[in-house]
């Protein structure tokens, strides 16, 4: 205990300057946001309504990354590997979803029927990226269970490409453009909020599946087997769990996830092609990690902070600082937020919930 | 299988070929030869002919599916402790047939199916070409006719397993080399040399770019002859130069640089502009390769990012040569930039370094590729665009000077950026061998033992970082130099992961893989530019097979591959492997 103490207060000394170093940069971080703060709120260049307005989109956009960062949580939480293809299996869901509802929008069903078509869509989103996740998992990573970190994560971004250049090799490169929802325009006025129907819509679903799967892991056999796997694998399997069988089952849920995530992306942003699972894929683990990773309540909090940083970010930080072109920034303050987390806090807002030997 | 406890005592009966195995790859097998013709690969590749007249690169490809899934199912499973070597015999043609078979059935029923029904507003490559291709333009006929070639495939690539190892390389290796030369005709057209005993081009190559079917007949004879007389004398001829000692090692080593030296030095001659201008920019990927096998090979620390590094060079460069930099314009010379070059690079490290140095490895892996992003954005902006000229870039670079000499073709391009390729591999071998090389190898085979047993981790890591940024950045400089430009879209993500994807083909931590992984798969697609559109498909596919079938690279660096096969790991696997196959007899 003795001799921990002193390697550790060696080590301490050891790191100084480095130490020195990241408290420099949170002092810079954090006047800089506070000078950009003040600036901006007090220049009222954005009306009240204008920042509401930025929230909600922000927001409903973070649903989606909390979505989407619910599938790198579970595998992370389960297997401590990054799914960087996790982004494709996502827009594998929204691709296919798109042929689906364009399908159903040249039937006519589309605006006859519009609840039940939104829920075949549904489905089928859910459908093909679970789907994909599965197959991803048996093909890709089953085989690679134990070997070191990197292989598997190099798999991974391996995946990733194949399945971009799938999708592009199938589809075309072109973007496609889901129909819109008759019911869906038009807006809601909520506490002074004025919100965007497809934007409560997304918001509200997130939310109900947040709190499904919350109960799923927590209340079910089945959620109960997939801690037990996440805390320690050998143990559940000399304990009677089937562990290949639940780790099928934490990518097929993190699929289906991603799927109601392609679904709701296509109601909101319509628009989708090969590449757009990139970016949200790594906003999505952004957000994950944000959150604290692991943790499921945790994906739901960074997701939406992370939405809200985005969106309001530019105009709230940048623009104070006299940024030109702050608006093209949107990504560069979502991974400077991710940077910022992790020399911060790096556990995340809510804490990791991973077992202790393997954090 | 049930054994009796007498014949336990004995070898356990062969492990046999298994025919539910066949049709399983059969099954794969199928689904690929269906990828093949909605991706559209059959009708770009068939644009393209390997033997003149008879056989386009589309229907090789559409045929190596089912020969590759009739070798696979055609090959016995390894021989393990306790079993008896299996015989080879019909029952390897047979499970290949199988396959191949198989994977005829499924592409039979797609194609007819394509054929009668339209899909090509959901699968826009299924163009009215794809389906005169897929039936060989003779209607179901046609089907049937490539649906039993592929049968007969099948059977031929579980055939390949009767030959005796030596025959099978042969014909294996001539078979590709084949096909190679009928892709590369640009190649042998491009050589000066061979320009001018062009009757050797004609015998060989049709005026459509492919083969004729002699040069066919002629390469494929040559190849076999080759690799069926070199046989096992190539490495023995290796041991034998290995395994000299003293006087005569040196002058080996004397001898082999100075021929390698003289090659280079002739070689962009030889190959004249266009395929100098290939070898260039294969050269500036090689320089990244160094430097991120460095980070990731050496030290184990995956960075995403890595093109920001290179970007940092070459923004660098521009500012300080470029007459027309939008900021400040000192207008130094190449030589003179390079140690703020080196500068810029080293406190890009440092910066990308620090925040990341406490992080577990996969989280690296993440923020690297945000500070690459970030980096992009940010060189793209209009924000900065008093300084780096935004979307625009940064334009009027000028060429290099050595002496008398002024560098500005791609002739002459060669030669400074190789320098650098050999400076760069030299300092990476010297780099291995040093202190911080050996902490490097430490913290990749485990951080937390290598720091109980005082290795540095801090510093290693910021080393890591810091020399990759270095040869990123001259990368970046020399590239800036030679386009004569900087934009910030030749910096995107994609720039980052064909590095990734050179150095784990090539053998992570491998200074020979890296440079053979390089010239492989930068010069190789930029030589075959009318199949651009399936560059990363390969890619990301090539990433797959090599770490599920070859973790450690085509040509591996020995400690990396101890690694990636602890023998207990093998261990583990042989008797899970055995117990799956045969449940355990009595006893």
């Amino acid at each position: 205990m003795a001799q921990a103490t002193t390697t550790a207060r060696r080590r301490t000394r050891r790191l100084n300057p480095i130490d020195a170093f990241l408290w420099l940069i949170r002092i810079v971080a954090v006047v800089v946001i506070l000078v950009g703060l003040t600036n901006s709120l007090t220049s009222g260049r954005l009306s009240a309504q204008q920042w509401r307005d930025l929230m909600v989109f922000g927001v409903s956009q973070g649903s989606v990354y909390a979505l989407i960062a619910l599938g790198y949580t579970l595998v992370y939480g389960v297997l401590k590997f990054i799914n960087f293809a996790h982004g494709e299996v996502f827009m594998s869901s929204t691709m296919i979803g798109f042929f689906a509802a364009d399908a159903l929008a040249r039937s006519g069903m589309w605006n006859d029927q519009p609840i039940v078509s939104l829920f075949i869509v549904l489905i089928v989103c859910m459908l093909t990226s679970t789907l994909v996740a599965i197959t991803l998992e048996r093909v890709a990573y089953r085989p690679l269970r134990g070997s070191p970190r990197l292989v598997p994560l190099i798999t991974s971004i391996g995946a990733s490409f194949f399945l971009q250049y799938t999708f592009a090799g199938l589809f075309g490169v072109g973007t496609r453009s889901w129909p819109q929802v008759e019911i869906l325009q038009g807006s809601w006025q909520f506490l002074g909020f004025r919100i965007v129907r497809t934007q409560a819509v997304v918001i509200l679903a997130a939310l109900a599946m947040m709190a499904l799967l919350y109960v799923f892991v927590e209340r079910t056999r089945t959620g109960r087997a997939m801690r037990a796997v996440a805390e320690d694998q050998e143990t559940a399997a000399l304990m009677g769990i089937d562990v290949n069988r639940t780790i099928v089952v934490v990518f097929g849920v993190g699929g289906a996830m991603a799927g109601v995530a392609g679904f709701l992306w296509g109601l909101a942003f319509q628009t989708v092609f090969f590449f757009t699972g990139f970016l949200p894929g790594i906003k999505a683990f952004t957000a994950a990690v944000l959150g604290g990773i692991g943790n499921i309540a945790g994906a739901m909090v960074g997701g939406i902070s992370l939405g809200i940083f985005e969106q309001v970010g530019p105009s709230a930080v940048l623009a104070g600082l006299g940024v030109e072109g702050f608006n093209q920034l949107k990504d560069v303050v979502a991974f400077t937020a991710l940077v910022l987390v992790l020399i911060f806090r790096p556990s995340g807002i809510l804490g990791e919930r991973l077992s202790e030997e393997r954090a | 299988m049930s054994l009796t406890a007498a014949e336990t005592t004995e070898l356990l009966p062969a492990r046999e070929v298994q025919l539910d195995r066949a049709v399983r790859v059969g099954l794969i097998g199928g689904l690929t030869a269906m990828f093949i013709v909605t991706s559209g690969m059959l009708e770009t590749f068939d644009l393209r002919m390997i033997v003149d007249p008879i056989l386009s690169l589309g229907y090789v490809t559409l045929m190596a599916a089912p020969f590759a899934v009739g070798y696979v199912a055609g090959k016995a499973p390894p021989v393990l402790e306790g079993y008896a070597a299996p015989s080879v015999g019909a029952r390897n043609v047979q499970a290949g047939a199988i396959a191949g078979a198989l994977t005829g059935a499924i592409y039979a029923l797609y194609a007819l199916i394509i054929h009668v029904l339209d899909f090509s507003s959901v699968f826009i490559k299924l163009t009215e070409q794809t389906k005169k291709i897929v039936t060989l333009d003779m209607g179901a006929g046609g089907v049937l006719i490539l649906a039993l070639v592929m049968a007969v495939s099948g059977a031929v690539g579980g055939a390949v397993h009767l030959l005796e190892r030596r025959w099978k390389r042969a014909v294996l290796y001539s078979a590709f080399w084949v096909v190679m030369f009928g892709l590369l005709e640009v190649l042998v057209s491009q050589i000066a040399f061979v320009r001018r005993i062009s009757a050797v081009k004609e015998l060989l190559y049709g005026t459509d770019a492919g083969l004729t079917l002699i040069g066919a007949v002629i390469i494929g004879g040559l190849v076999f002859a080759a690799y069926y007389y070199l046989d096992g004398r190539v490495r023995a001829a290796t041991r034998r130069a290995m395994a000299l000692e003293g006087q005569q090692r040196r002058r080996f080593i004397l001898i082999s640089l100075g021929v390698a030296i003289v090659f280079l030095a002739v070689l962009p001659q030889i190959l004249g502009p266009f395929l100098s201008e290939v070898l260039d920019l294969a050269g500036v990927f090689l320089l990244m390769a160094l430097g991120l096998n460095i980070v990731v090979g050496f030290a184990g620390l995956l960075d995403l990012g890595y093109v920001a590094f290179f970007a940092v060079g070459a923004y660098t460069t521009a500012i300080l040569t470029s007459p027309v930099s939008p900021k400040w314009s000192p207008e130094l010379s190449f030589w003179t930039a390079i140690p703020f070059i080196i500068l810029a690079a080293a406190a890009a490290g440092v910066m990308v370094g620090t925040p990341v140095l406490r992080l577990r490895g996969d989280y690296l892996a993440i923020v690297t590729l945000g500070f690459g992003e970030i980096a992009r954005i940010l060189f793209l902006s209009d924000a900065l665009k008093p300084y780096f000229g935004g979307a625009q870039g940064m334009l009027l670079i000028p060429d290099i000077d050595i002496g008398p000499f002024t560098i500005d073709d791609s002739i002459s391009f060669f030669y400074p950026i190789y320098a650098f390729v050999i400076l760069f591999a030299y300092l990476s071998y010297a780099l291995q061998d040093s202190r911080v090389g050996r902490a490097w190898m430490a913290m990749r085979e485990d951080e937390s033992v290598a720091e109980a047993m005082g290795v540095n981790i801090v510093a290693a890591k910021l080393w890591a970082f810091v020399i990759g940024a270095i040869f990123a950045a001259i990368g970046g400089a020399l590239f800036a130099h030679k386009i004569g430009s900087v934009f910030p879209e030749s910096f995107a993500i994609l720039v980052s992961i064909t590095v990734l994807v050179l150095i784990i083909v090539g053998g992570m931590g491998s200074v020979p893989g890296v440079t053979v992984g390089a010239l492989a798969l930068v010069a190789l697609p930029e030589l075959l530019r009318e199949f651009a559109e399936f560059k990363f498909l390969f890619y990301g596919t090539l990433l797959i097979f090599m770490m599920l079938n070859r973790p450690e690279g085509f040509i591996p660096s020995r400690r990396r591959a101890r690694e990636l096969h602890l023998d207990e790991v093998e261990q583990d696997a042989w008797l899970a492997q055995a117990a799956e196959q045969d449940p355990a007899p009595a006893e």
